[in-house]
């Protein structure tokens, strides 16, 4: 390819463009002003969001629901650290974005110049690799680097931090050249331990834990094969959801805090854990110390840093999950595992009798109900983008999902306001795809903004406010473990229809379950809905491992509660 | 204890990035050295972490996650020579100036200071006989001491080096004495 010379610029633009970017979310400022400038000149989609996170969960949900590297932009100081919330978002469920943001002249470093902020320093800690660019020609390498950072191995956030100057000077492009040195980025781990073949093949009762890894590899028809191969039933993370089809016979549900009582009993019963793609993250394993103990346990990730960080691991294998599990399957044998199944799914009847599904229509209105009846007026095809709390839980648990990337959640940051601008990226990565948000009267107040980009960009998201006039989750906690003295969780909000009507956006009140199908069939025929949800106020989650107990001492529906000191 | 040669590519902020690594993971350092190598463009850190064979894998996996680090050894099980340097300032007139330096004899350390009251004691060696020498100088008064931390090198042959510093991208811009900025 020949040479060009271009300003820094039009080589960020240039090369983005050439990485396969075409839309970005972001807000400009006087630090990245050459870089709009310059970027009227290209293929480019600009995204204006109303506040710097919402630009990072866009880009984040636009890489969750496309498995693409979103891209956000943002001018220097306070637009850089408006991100800081989005970027550790995409770090703690390794989401794969690049953030470029405007820096001051980089003769002004250094002196607390107008808009100076140190946003390499703060963001070290929630990024896999950052970059302080301040000359031209190192911005073409930085971006190709950036991205083959942010894809590679264990996916995540990458800033690039670009001076005024750099932006303005003027160099040759040489996109060659600028060609990432893979050998230096890509660090594959060891492996070690036992032969995992072994115990899989010894195992009576094993159990896979099927997380995010595996959907972030595109490992799903692998792990399926080899569950089947094996008759070894699933259990999933929250972010594992839609790893494996909700209504295959061997996906048992979710585990872990709000996990189904079954999958959880099953877990603690084991004798073998296969953990793929997943981190022991402490909402899943509840207490450590009686967690699986009889289970040996193998662990597959990309990243070997997770290796025996939480749980000791039996046998460690470290590479992707997919090319893992297939390189298995030619010396696995055959072993009968239907007593096990069996024994699982006889506690299932038992839980089947607290869930609230089964609660015939008694005029309330449940949140559960609400989620249920969505999934099956939109016949589990949606996306469904959730917020943070106790709607997010329902929905893991009420709308089964068939396919990977259909459930976009903050998992690891648990971080509120991030559905409905992640749903807006969803949907600009998606446009085919029926986007749903879920999203608490608590969260959706902390990003509603993102309303006007939705408007503006003719995006039709469908956003739905479980609405409980409470910030729910903590109302629960303060419910179970703090005597119901309510500090600070009573909530207040506006009129959301009449919101809607603001923002020029269909809108509706929903107060008995009788109305919900009319509403979402209604909701479903407009570009863009958002509906108001009233509904149980003090409803609770269950069941509820508390924080830090053992993982089989699940609070029912309802039943006596203790407090730990963990949480 | 755990002890790592990590390589480094030697950038500004790379340091940073190591540190911030162990305090937000809470691994505990007992040392860090740092200084060029043989290789143009890449240090060498000497780490001794306090932790146990589990907590070392996990600190050479969480190291190999930054780019800027280019290799990571652990050489705690292999036999090494260890060294630390320090000077120390001691207070010594009269009597004692004669008993320190012949103290300073007996441990094989060297004097490379002197003024009418004070003397300045260089030594090399394992921590351990650092501290020792430090200990007996005490009750002269040691009015100063600085250490470099210990560095560590693997003996008898070993491969050479084979890693290479990156190209150094993103490094932002160096301020010069004159108060202006250049880049780097
Ligand atoms: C940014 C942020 N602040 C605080 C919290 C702590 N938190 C977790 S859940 C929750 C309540 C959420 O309330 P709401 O959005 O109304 O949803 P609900 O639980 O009622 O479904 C809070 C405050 C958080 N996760 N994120």
């Amino acid at each position: 390819m020949s040479k060009k010379t271009l300003t820094g610029a039009q080589i960020l633009w240039e090369c983005l463009v050439r990485e396969g970017v075409d839309v970005v979310f972001g807000y400009p400022g006087g630090a990245i002003l050459p870089a709009y400038d310059a970027m009227l000149d290209y293929p480019i989609r600009h995204i204006l969001v109303r506040h710097e996170q919402g630009a990072t969960h866009m880009a984040d949900g636009y890489a969750r629901a496309t498995g693409k590297v979103g891209v956000a932009i943002a001018t220097s100081g306070p637009g850089a650290t408006n991100m800081v919330t989005g970027i550790a978002t995409a770090m703690m469920d390794s989401s794969p974005i690049v953030c470029i943001t405007g820096q001051v002249g980089s003769g002004l470093i250094g002196s607390d110049a107008f808009q100076e902020t140190d946003i390499t320093g703060i963001t070290l800690p929630v990024t896999k690799h950052n970059y302080l660019v301040a000359r031209s020609s190192d911005i073409a390498p930085a971006v190709r680097e950036a991205f083959a950072i942010a894809k590679d191995g264990r996916p995540g956030p990458v800033l690039i931090d670009i001076t005024k100057d750099a932006q303005l000077g003027v160099c040759e492009l040489d996109w060659e050249d600028a060609a990432p040195d893979m050998a230096s980025i890509d660090r594959s781990g060891h492996s070690f331990g036992v032969d995992p073949i072994a115990l899989i093949n010894a195992a009576q009762r094993p159990v896979i834990l099927a997380g995010h890894g595996i959907i972030l590899g595109g490992g799903e028809a692998a792990v399926r094969a080899f569950a089947e191969k094996t008759q070894i039933p699933v259990a999933m993370t929250l972010l594992g959801i839609g790893s494996v089809p909700a209504s295959h016979p061997l996906n048992l549900g979710m585990m872990g805090m709000h996990g189904e009582s079954w999958v959880n009993t099953a877990i603690q019963e084991a004798d073998l854990l296969i953990a793929l793609g997943m981190r022991f993250d402490d909402r899943v394993t509840g207490n450590i110390k009686t967690y699986a103990p009889n289970a040996k346990k193998i662990h597959v990730d990309i990243d070997p840093a997770e290796f025996n960080k939480n749980v000791t691991i039996d046998s460690a294998i470290s590479g992707d999950v997919g090319a893992v599990v297939t390189g298995w399957m030619s010396t696995l044998v055959d072993v009968d595992r239907t007593t096990w199944l069996a024994h699982i799914s006889d506690q299932k009847g038992d839980a089947a009798v607290r869930d609230i599904k089964n609660l015939p229509d008694d005029g309330h209105l449940y949140a559960a109900h609400v989620i249920n009846d969505i999934w099956r007026i939109t016949e589990g095809k949606a996306i469904v983008v959730t917020d943070v709390g106790q709607h997010q839980m329902w929905e893991a648990q009420y709308y089964h999902h068939e396919t990977p990337r259909s459930l976009i959640t903050s998992g690891g940051l648990g971080t509120m306001g991030f559905a409905l601008p992640a749903a807006i990226g969803a949907k600009v990565g998606k446009p085919d795809a029926e986007v749903w948000v879920v999203v608490g009267d608590g969260g959706f107040q902390m990003t509603l903004c993102e309303l006007a980009t939705m408007v503006q960009e003719g995006l039709d998201v469908k956003i739905c406010v479980i609405n409980n006039g409470y910030l729910g989750m903590v109302r629960q906690w303060q419910e179970f473990f703090y005597q119901r003295r309510y500090a600070a969780t009573p909530i207040t909000g506006p009129d959301i229809e009449k919101l809607a009507g603001a923002y020029g956006i269909w809108g509706a009140t929903v107060t008995s379950r009788s109305q919900v199908q009319s509403t979402v069939d209604a909701a479903r025929r407009q570009k863009g809905a958002l509906i108001d949800f009233r509904v149980e106020q003090e409803d609770s989650v269950f069941p509820m491992v508390p924080a830090g107990n053992d993982l089989h001492n699940m609070i029912r529906r309802p039943s006596p509660i203790v407090e730990t000191s963990a949480d | 204890m755990q002890t790592f040669a990590v390589y480094v590519d030697n950038k500004p902020g790379v340091l940073n990035r190591v540190s911030s690594l162990f305090r937000r993971r809470a691994f505990n350092i007992e040392s860090l050295t740092v200084g060029h190598t043989e290789v143009s463009g890449l240090s060498r850190m000497t780490i001794v972490v306090n932790t146990d064979e589990r907590g070392a894998r996990l600190v050479e996996a969480n190291l190999y996650k930054l780019l800027p680090v280019r290799r990571v050894d652990n050489i705690t099980r292999v036999p090494t020579i260890g060294r630390d340097l320090a000077m120390i300032k001691v207070q010594a007139t009269g009597d004692a100036r004669t008993q320190v330096m012949q103290l300073v004899d007996v441990y094989r350390a060297r004097i490379v200071d002197v003024s009418p009251e004070t003397l300045v004691i260089e030594t090399t060696g394992t921590e351990d006989k650092i501290d020792s020498l430090l200990e007996v100088l005490r009750p002269y008064g040691v009015i100063e001491m600085v250490r470099t931390g210990r560095v560590e090198m693997v003996r008898g042959t070993s491969q050479a080096i084979t890693v290479a510093p990156s190209r150094g991208i993103g490094d932002g811009p160096t301020r010069t004495a004159d108060g202006g900025a250049i880049s780097v």
